[in-house]
C-alpha cells in the first residue's frame, strides 16, 4: 500500500501534525489552512470533521465544532471543498472525526469518497478496536486508508500490544488522562509514560497528542515519540488571529 | 434469552460500547466485574435491605378501581413515586452507589435532566458519605431550580454543562469528559438504561425489582403472575426496562412503551424516537436516536423534562425493531390531560413523565377484562410548576 503517512513515517524527522476543526472559523476556511500549514512547514495534518457531540474533547475543539456546524459544514461540504485538493498539497491528510456522521453518510461510501480525494487515514476516537477488525477493516483497506488507534496512560500494555497488532500506520498516543486541550505542560509522569512506552519497542511509531501547545511541550513530546499533534493550541491561534498568521504560528513551534 | 443482553453487550443489532479508548479501561472492568459482584451473597443483601428499609420497598401495586371503570380495564398502577425520592431513579443509584463501593470508587458523578437521578444520585452519596459532583445543563438549572437546591442541601456539588445545547444530551457528555479526565477514583452513575455496554444492562438489572415485585403481587391480587400488559414511559428507558424485564420472554404478556411527543411528532418540537430517529450512535451505544441526515444528534422536545432524550435505551431500540414492543407517543397535551384525570379520579398527581404512560388511554382500546400494569414512575411534587402554569391554577 502506497500511501503518504508511510513516507513521513519513514523520514528522520520528528513529525509536528496540526488538528483544525473544519468549516472553523468560517465555513470555507478549510483550503486555506490546510494549505498553509503545508506552506509552513507542516508534516501532516488532522482535519476534524465536527460532531454535535465530541466526547472526547475539551471545550476549545467543541466550540468550534458547534461554531463549524453553525456555518453550515456538513460531511458532504467537506469532501467538495477538498474534492482538488490533491492539486496543491502534497502531505499527509487524515480525517478525524467521530463515527455516527459516518456511519450515517454510509461508512463504504465515505472510504470511498476519503480514496477519490487522496485522504490517507481515519481517526475516529469512538470506533472501538473489535467492532473495526469485525465490521469495517476490509472496508477501509479496500480503500488504502489507514486506520489510527489511541493508546492512553491507561492503557494495559496486553491491550498496547493488541493495538500495536492492529494498526497499520502509526498508534495515536493520548498524552494524559484527560480529553483534548486540558492539559498544562507535561511533568514527571508524562515523562515516565512516554520512556515506558518508548521501552515497549511497539511495531508502530507513535505520535503523541492531547496537551502540545507550543515550542517546550512539543520538545518534550517528541523525545522519544516520532511526532507529536497540535489541536486546541492551534484552534485557539485561529480564534485570535483568523487564518492570516498561521505560519507565525507554526514557526513557534518549531 | 433474545431480549435479554447476549454476551457481548447487544440487543439484537443495537448496543455495544462505542467508547474512546480513554474509557476503555474503566468500562471494562464494569463488564468484567458486574454479574459477579451484583449477584454477590452479601451486595443482594445490602441492595435488598437499603431498598426495603431506606427506599420503602416493595412499591404499591394499587388497583386504581375509578380509573379502571373509566377506561373499562383493570388497571394496576406500580407505586414507584410512593419511593424515597419520588420516583424509580433511585433504585439504580442505591444498586450503583454499592457497585462502586466494591469496585474501590471514592467519587462519583452523574448527569441530569430534570434533576431526578440527580437528587436520586446525591442522596445516595449523602447516606454513603461519598463525594458527588452532578453535571446538568445550564438551561436545565434554570428551569429545575428546587431539584437543584436538593442536590446541593445533600452535598452535592451541582456543575452547569455550557457546551452544545446546555440541556441532559450536554451534560452526559460533560460527565462523560470527566471520567475521562477522572478515570481513576471516579465511577459514573448513568441515570438511564443507555450509555456503553455493560449500563444499559446493569441499570435495567437494578430496575427490574420493579418487575419482579409486580410477579408476586399480581398473583396475590390476581392469582395469576402475568398481566396482559405492561405499560411504561420511555425517556431512556430505565422505568420501562425494569417494568418489562421478567415479562421479556412471556410472550402472553403485551409491552407498551409510550414516548413523549411533544408538540406533535411533526411538529418539529418531539421527543418521539422511535417515530423520528434512526440507527446511530449516541453516548457509547448503537441505537435509535434522533439526529439530521448529517449524523448530527438533534435537539429533542417534551414539556417533560425527564423524556427529552434524543435516544432510547439499545434494549427498547430493538422491542421496537423486533415488534416485540407497541411503542405509541403522547402529546405535551395528552399528558398533561392524563396527569389531571388521575389526580382528580384517583388522588394521585404523577409526574409529567408517569403522565405520558397513563396518556396510552387516547390512544389504544383496551377489553374490560384486560390486565394492565402501568408504571407510575414517579410523583408530580417536582411538575407542580408546570401543571399550575398548564391549567392556570394558581
Ligand atoms: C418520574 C420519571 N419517570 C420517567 C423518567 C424517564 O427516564 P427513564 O426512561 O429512564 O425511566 C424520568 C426521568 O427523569 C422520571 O423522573
Amino acid at each position: 500500500m502506497n500511501n503518504r503517512i508511510f513516507t513521513e513515517l519513514d523520514s528522520d524527522k520528528k513529525l509536528l501534525s496540526i488538528y483544525f476543526t473544519a468549516g472553523y472559523p468560517h465555513l470555507n476556511d478549510t483550503v486555506k489552512i490546510i494549505q498553509d500549514l503545508e506552506n509552513s512547514g507542516v508534516d501532516m495534518i488532522e482535519i476534524g470533521l465536527p460532531f454535535s457531540d465530541p466526547l472526547a474533547d475539551g471545550p476549545t475543539i467543541q466550540e468550534s465544532s458547534t461554531t463549524a456546524l453553525k456555518n453550515g459544514m456538513t460531511t458532504e461540504i467537506l469532501f467538495n471543498q477538498l474534492q482538488d485538493i490533491r492539486k496543491t498539497v502534497s502531505i499527509p491528510l487524515i480525517i478525524m472525526g467521530y463515527f455516527n456522521p459516518m456511519l450515517q453518510f454510509g461508512v463504504e461510501d465515505f472510504c470511498k469518497k476519503c480514496n477519490e480525494i487522496g485522504i490517507d487515514g481515519l481517526i475516529i476516537p469512538d470506533l472501538p478496536l473489535d467492532v473495526y477488525q469485525e465490521q469495517y477493516e476490509t472496508i477501509f483497506k479496500k480503500y488504502g486508508l489507514i486506520n489510527v488507534f489511541l493508546i492512553t496512560p491507561q492503557t494495559s500494555e496486553e491491550r498496547i500490544k493488541k493495538i500495536d497488532a492492529a494498526s497499520n500506520g502509526f498508534i495515536y498516543m493520548v498524552s494524559s488522562a484527560s480529553v483534548t486541550g486540558s492539559k498544562s505542560g507535561f511533568g514527571k509522569e508524562q515523562e515516565s509514560y512516554f520512556k515506558r512506552i518508548a521501552s515497549l519497542n511497539l511495531k508502530h511509531p507513535q505520535i503523541v497528542g492531547f496537551g502540545i501547545k507550543d515550542k517546550k511541550t512539543f520538545a518534550q513530546a517528541t523525545e522519544t515519540a516520532k511526532g507529536a499533534i497540535i489541536g486546541s493550541a492551534f484552534i485557539k491561534h485561529l480564534t485570535a488571529h483568523g487564518t492570516d498568521n498561521i505560519e507565525s504560528f507554526i514557526k513557534s513551534i518549531r | 434469552m433474545k431480549y435479554h443482553v447476549d454476551e457481548k453487550g447487544y440487543y439484537g443489532e443495537f448496543g455495544g460500547a462505542f467508547i474512546p479508548e480513554m474509557l476503555y479501561p474503566n468500562v471494562e472492568e464494569l463488564r468484567q466485574k458486574y454479574i459477579e459482584i451484583m449477584y454477590e451473597e452479601s451486595f443482594q443483601k445490602e441492595f435488598h435491605q437499603l431498598l426495603k428499609d431506606y427506599v420503602g420497598r416493595p412499591s404499591p401495586l394499587y388497583y386504581a378501581k375509578r380509573l379502571s371503570e373509566k377506561h373499562g380495564a383493570k388497571i394496576y398502577l406500580k407505586r414507584e413515586d410512593l419511593n424515597h425520592t419520588g420516583a424509580h431513579k433511585v433504585n439504580n443509584t442505591i444498586g450503583q452507589i454499592l457497585m462502586a463501593k466494591r469496585l474501590g470508587k471514592n467519587r462519583i458523578i452523574a448527569e441530569t435532566g430534570a434533576g431526578q437521578h440527580g437528587v436520586a444520585t446525591a442522596t445516595v452519596c449523602a447516606l454513603m458519605g461519598i463525594k458527588c459532583v452532578v453535571y446538568m445543563g445550564e438551561i436545565d438549572i434554570a428551569r429545575q431550580a428546587p431539584n437543584v437546591a436538593r442536590m446541593k442541601m445533600l452535598g452535592a456539588e451541582v456543575r452547569p454543562a455550557l457546551s452544545g445545547s446546555k440541556t441532559l444530551k450536554d451534560a452526559t457528555n460533560e460527565a462523560i469528559r470527566d471520567w475521562i479526565n477522572n478515570p481513576v477514583d471516579t465511577h459514573y452513575i448513568i441515570g438511564s438504561a443507555i450509555g456503553p455496554h455493560p449500563y444499559p444492562d446493569m441499570v435495567t438489572r437494578f430496575q427490574s425489582i420493579i418487575s419482579e415485585e409486580i410477579k408476586w403481587q399480581l398473583k396475590e391480587k390476581e392469582g395469576k403472575e402475568n398481566p396482559d400488559y405492561v405499560i411504561a414511559c420511555i425517556g431512556g428507558g430505565s422505568n420501562a426496562a425494569g417494568t418489562y424485564y421478567h415479562f421479556l420472554d412471556d410472550m402472553e404478556v403485551g409491552i407498551i412503551a409510550v414516548e413523549a411527543a411533544g408538540k406533535g411528532i411533526d411538529s418539529g418540537e418531539s421527543a418521539a424516537t422511535s417515530a423520528l430517529g434512526k440507527v446511530g450512535i449516541i453516548h457509547g451505544c448503537k441505537t435509535m436516536l434522533m439526529q439530521t441526515n448529517d449524523g448530527q444528534i438533534t435537539e429533542p422536545y417534551s414539556i417533560s423534562a425527564g423524556l427529552d432524550y434524543p435516544g432510547v435505551g439499545p434494549m427498547h431500540s430493538h422491542l421496537y425493531k423486533s415488534g416485540r414492543a407497541e411503542f405509541y407517543s403522547a402529546t405535551d397535551e395528552e399528558a398533561m390531560r392524563s396527569g389531571l384525570e388521575l389526580s382528580k379520579l384517583e388522588g394521585i398527581i404523577p409526574a409529567i413523565e408517569s403522565a405520558h404512560a397513563l396518556a396510552i388511554f387516547e390512544h389504544k382500546k383496551f377489553n374490560p377484562d384486560d390486565v394492565l400494569v402501568i408504571s407510575l414512575s414517579g410523583r408530580g411534587d417536582k411538575d407542580l410548576q408546570t401543571y399550575i402554569d398548564y391549567f392556570k391554577l394558581a
